[in-house]
């Protein structure tokens, strides 16, 4: 199990980390009708939403209190209250998040009080959900900020099994998805299919799919997401017949919808290669009471095939990785079935996770330490998002892009890395990479007394 | 962190037309309501372009994380402004009062890895609110590394990415500039003269369409502040003739400190359009008064336009009366509007939310007295406009780019990020071409029409 090194230099260069407002507002975009307010200043969510324009490719609802000279030194309570009335009032969503930054947090801002005073003074959006959420930007990363915005979004809008009547299984096809951050939406959509194959209805929580999956849509235009959960399904988690979680990331947010619903949870890492696929069938199996279908036992045997067919270019291959932990250790998973040998593995922040990904070692920090240690450790490809591609260049290595953000490619957002088929499809982009790049070719050699045409002669080399 | 009166001398800018207004340049931004980026996003794009450079961004990631790597400013060498380096601050930094011993050692660290000519430092809100001591903390560095360390006291929270552009000049002006004398001159049998452009960015690296003339003519630019910049062109800016300001007047503190300082000259000018093109090569000859240099000017551009009229000519036809939409944000709009009328285009309304008074009073000059100014820039307001006036084509910032697609809108992107280079007598051509692929394209129609199935029977008669 790894050996997790910290961070040990003053700067961070080329980094890795996308900030917890990110990973908060991400998770609030998988809502329908929904807008998260940064609480910071007008940057914190001008910077935020070209982040998110240059990986979707779609206009993108955000805002943000806006905070000031003076309401950063006197104080920001009002920002954050005349804020939610305002996109109440003009935009009318189902659900605001408000997400604090560095700036907020330092100031000693209590937004879940600013909630309070925002109802207490406007009775009239009583309906609207509003759920408060701390994400400083000076811990975690994009994977801990949509997990604790999940977290509390649950907590906040499912209701209690007691108080609400809930039953479990009373909706004997429904399975609550809890989703981390780096399923696609190409993969919900794979993932719908799964399930519906098994006779089963998945609720996905966030749906990203649903909301950020590139669709034009009639309206020409919406201040607020178009698409993802409906908060009306928040009321229906409980009668569910079980609670399916993916990400290691997610596992708060999943015990708190367990606590509240008394819906059994099976909880998986990642969807990424032939085991992790099979524990999903498993607690399909489990959960549905059916046999897995042929089409995907048939899925299943082509990701086979294709494991022998590229162990040839993948075993032995060293590969740095450098990836938040939920996805670190999906990929970890995924080569080390090929025989892959995953020599560097950078990631941006320390997790629970990270300790039981089974590498050597993992190294907190940014893409200078990732493209180091590849140098030291002769690295043949790497996985990252696009900032990694110059690292790749100057490497002078090919680069499977993942994760976030995925801003010089077209579709990254929607491509699909999961199930069998998603498997397959990912070791055919891998071996494709290296087919021609990574092997190592004998060197010409001429012999002196051969007896070549002239025009193939070379200089005989002096000793 | 800089006091309020610090700030509002900054916003008090004798050279700018705002500045008779009672509200000066930026107004309040509202919560829940506001667009548009901070200081410190001002600050840094009006100087990353400086290739050189180690730019460290001091404060937690959201600062630098979101934003490292993502202009479309170009360099002719020098890589070091794509790194993104920041101080990266955590809770424990932050509470335990540690991050300016971080921003001490971050400097150290970036000098040792990567021997830059120097460091710039921008400030941002967390350690500007638990009050860093940034100048301080340069200034020891300064002594102790060797290397030049320049503040950029730019926290988001003290104003707009205008006041940030201000800051980013002003601090050119007080560390760098004046700091080193021009190189020789080559030998050359024309008299060369020593210019500076201040806000040109070398976006996609168009400005390489207007250096060779520039060349061409006997113009050496000590310094673009900032595109394809390096540190030791900014140090000599103060000996420049003249110097052109271009396009906007983010960076108008600049041209009016150089004049006060140094008695230079300077005048506005844009490379966006024949016409402004033009005007920009006079504009040079002119301020320096050489009556060889004019002459020689007069005809480089009337070869020049020969050659790209003659070539334009197809493209004309095809884009002679397309109404445009120009929503800029406000500060090239004269420029490009010029540009457009150059391909008989014609402009209904344009953007000028961020415009000067002088920006303003161009328009008007360019486009007539009851010209469609719009202040309003959300998207559903310019859809109504884009709807009301007819128009052919969105021209915006990148921001805007997914508003006019998701509408069924072309769209026309004229910002920093942007892929393509518009400047010169040659950007023409790839403006015309980029306008002519999106107008044209057989992409609306497709996106338009309903499914077949879905179409309703249109009744004949």
């Amino acid at each position: 199990m790894a050996d997790v090194i910290k961070r040990n230099k003053a700067l961070s260069v080329n980094p890795l980390k996308a900030s917890q407002p990110i990973g908060g507002s991400l998770a609030t975009l998988g809502f329908n009708r929904a807008m998260p307010l940064l609480h910071g200043s007008q940057g914190c969510t001008a910077f935020a939403k070209v982040f998110f324009v240059r990986h979707f490719r779609e206009p993108i609802p955000l805002q943000s209190t806006a905070m000031d000279q003076a309401s950063s030194v006197l104080g920001a309570d009002e920002n954050v209250v005349e804020g939610i009335r305002a996109i109440a009032e003009k935009s009318k969503p189902d659900l605001i998040t408000i997400l604090t930054t560095g700036l907020a947090e330092t100031q000693g801002a209590d937004v879940h009080r600013n909630v309070r005073e925002f109802r207490a003074a406007y009775p009239e959006f009583a309906d609207i959900a509003v759920v408060a959420v701390n994400t400083p930007d000076f811990v975690g990363s994009v994977e801990t900020g949509y997990a604790a915005t999940l977290t509390e979004i649950i907590r906040a809008l499912v209701p209690d099994a007691k108080t609400a009547g809930t039953e479990v299984g009373r909706r004997k096809r429904q399975v609550n998805v809890l989703v981390s951050y780096m399923l696609t939406s190409g993969d919900l959509e794979v993932l719908q299919l799964i399930f519906e194959q098994f006779g089963l209805r998945p609720v996905f929580i966030p749906n990203l799919a649903d909301s950020l999956d590139g669709c034009l849509t009639d309206e020409d235009f919406s201040p607020v997401t178009i698409g993802g959960t409906h908060l009306s399904e928040l009321a229906t988690l409980g009668d569910a017949i079980a609670t399916v979680v993916i990400g290691a990331s997610l596992h708060t947010a999943a015990q708190v919808l367990e606590e509240k619903t008394g819906v059994p949870t099976y909880q998986l890492n990642h969807l990424y290669g032939l085991k992790a696929n099979d524990a999903l069938m498993s607690a399909l199996m489990s959960i549905s009471g059916n046999s897995v279908p042929e089409r995907l036992e048939r899925q299943r045997a082509q990701l086979q095939d294709a494991l022998l067919d590229t162990h040839f270019m993948l075993g032995q291959l060293r590969v740095a990785l450098a990836a938040d932990g939920d996805l670190l250790g999906a990929f970890v998973d995924l080569l080390q079935e090929t025989g892959v040998e995953v020599v560097t593995a950078v990631t941006s922040c320390n997790v629970p996770l990270l300790s039981h990904i089974p590498v050597a070692s993992i190294k907190i920090g940014d893409l200078e330490d990732m493209e180091k240690l590849s140098v030291d450790n002769k690295v043949q490809l790497i996985i990252g998002n696009s900032h990694a591609v110059i690292s790749a260049e100057r490497l002078n290595v090919p680069i499977l892009r993942a994760g976030f953000p995925l801003y010089d490619v077209i579709g990254g957002y929607a491509k699909t890395w999961i199930g069998y088929a998603g498997s397959r499809q990912t070791l055919f982009d891998l071996a494709n990479l290296v087919i021609n790049h990574a092997h190592e070719e004998i060197p010409i050699y001429h012999s002196r007394y051969a007896q070549k045409p002239a025009n193939e002669t070379v200089a005989p080399s002096c000793h | 962190m800089k006091s309020n009166k610090d700030i509002a001398e900054l916003l008090d800018e004798p050279a700018c037309e705002h500045n008779k207004k009672e509200k000066s340049g930026c107004a309040k931004p509202k919560p829940g309501a506001s667009a548009g980026g901070c200081a410190f996003d001002g600050a840094q794009i009006a100087l990353l372009p400086i290739a050189d450079v180690a730019h460290i961004v001091h404060g937690p990631i959201a600062c630098a994380g979101s934003s490292w790597d993502n202009r479309g400013t170009r360099s002719s060498g020098a890589d070091l402004y794509r790194y993104g380096m920041t101080t990266d601050l955590t809770e424990q930094d932050i509470i335990m009062g540690r991050s300016e011993k971080r921003l001490f050692h971050a400097i150290k660290q970036a000098v040792d890895d990567y021997a830059p000519p120097a460091v710039f430092v921008y400030n941002t809100c967390v350690p500007a609110l638990v009050g860093d001591d940034l100048n301080a903390v340069c200034k020891s560095a300064t002594e102790k590394w060797g290397v030049p360390v320049v503040p950029i006291d730019s926290a988001g929270f003290y104003g707009t990415k205008n006041l940030g552009n201000r800051i980013a000049g002003d601090a050119m002006v007080k560390h760098v500039i004046g700091t080193r004398d021009p190189d020789p001159l080559p030998e050359s049998d024309i008299n060369i003269h020593d210019v500076n452009l201040i806000g040109e960015y070398n976006i996609a690296g168009e400005f390489w369409h207007v250096l060779p003339l520039l060349d061409e003519l006997g113009l050496r630019v000590l310094c673009t502040l900032s595109g394809d910049a390096r540190f030791r062109e900014v140090q000599t800016m103060h000996k420049a003739e003249v110097n052109m300001m271009v396009c906007s007047k983010a960076m108008v503190n600049v041209a009016r400190l150089l004049q006060k300082n140094y008695g230079t000259p300077w005048f506005e000018g844009s490379f966006y359009g024949i016409t402004d093109t033009s005007a920009a090569l006079r504009g040079f000859a002119n301020a320096i008064g050489d009556d060889d240099l004019i002459a020689r000017a007069e005809a480089v551009i009337a070869r020049e336009e020969a050659k790209i009229r003659a070539a334009l000519k197809p493209w004309q036809e095809r884009l002679k009366g397309k109404r445009v939409l120009l929503f800029t944000g406000g500060v090239k709009s004269w420029s490009v509007i010029s540009a457009l009328q150059d391909l008989g285009m014609v402009v209904v309304a344009t953007g000028t939310k961020k415009s000067t008074e002088e920006d303003k009073a161009r328009i008007r000059e360019l486009m007539g007295e009851d010209t469609v100014m719009i202040e309003d820039g959300s998207p559903k307001a310019l859809l109504k406009i884009v709807a009301d006036y007819q128009a052919d084509i969105l021209i915006a910032g990148g921001r805007n780019m997914y508003t006019a697609l998701k509408a069924k809108i072309p769209f026309l992107d004229i910002n920093q990020e942007r892929e393509f280079g518009y400047e010169g007598y040659q950007g023409m051509l790839e403006l015309v071409r980029q306008l002519a692929l999106t107008i044209e394209s057989p992409v609306w129609q497709l996106v338009r029409d309903p499914a077949p199935w879905k179409r309703v029977e249109v009744s004949h008669g």
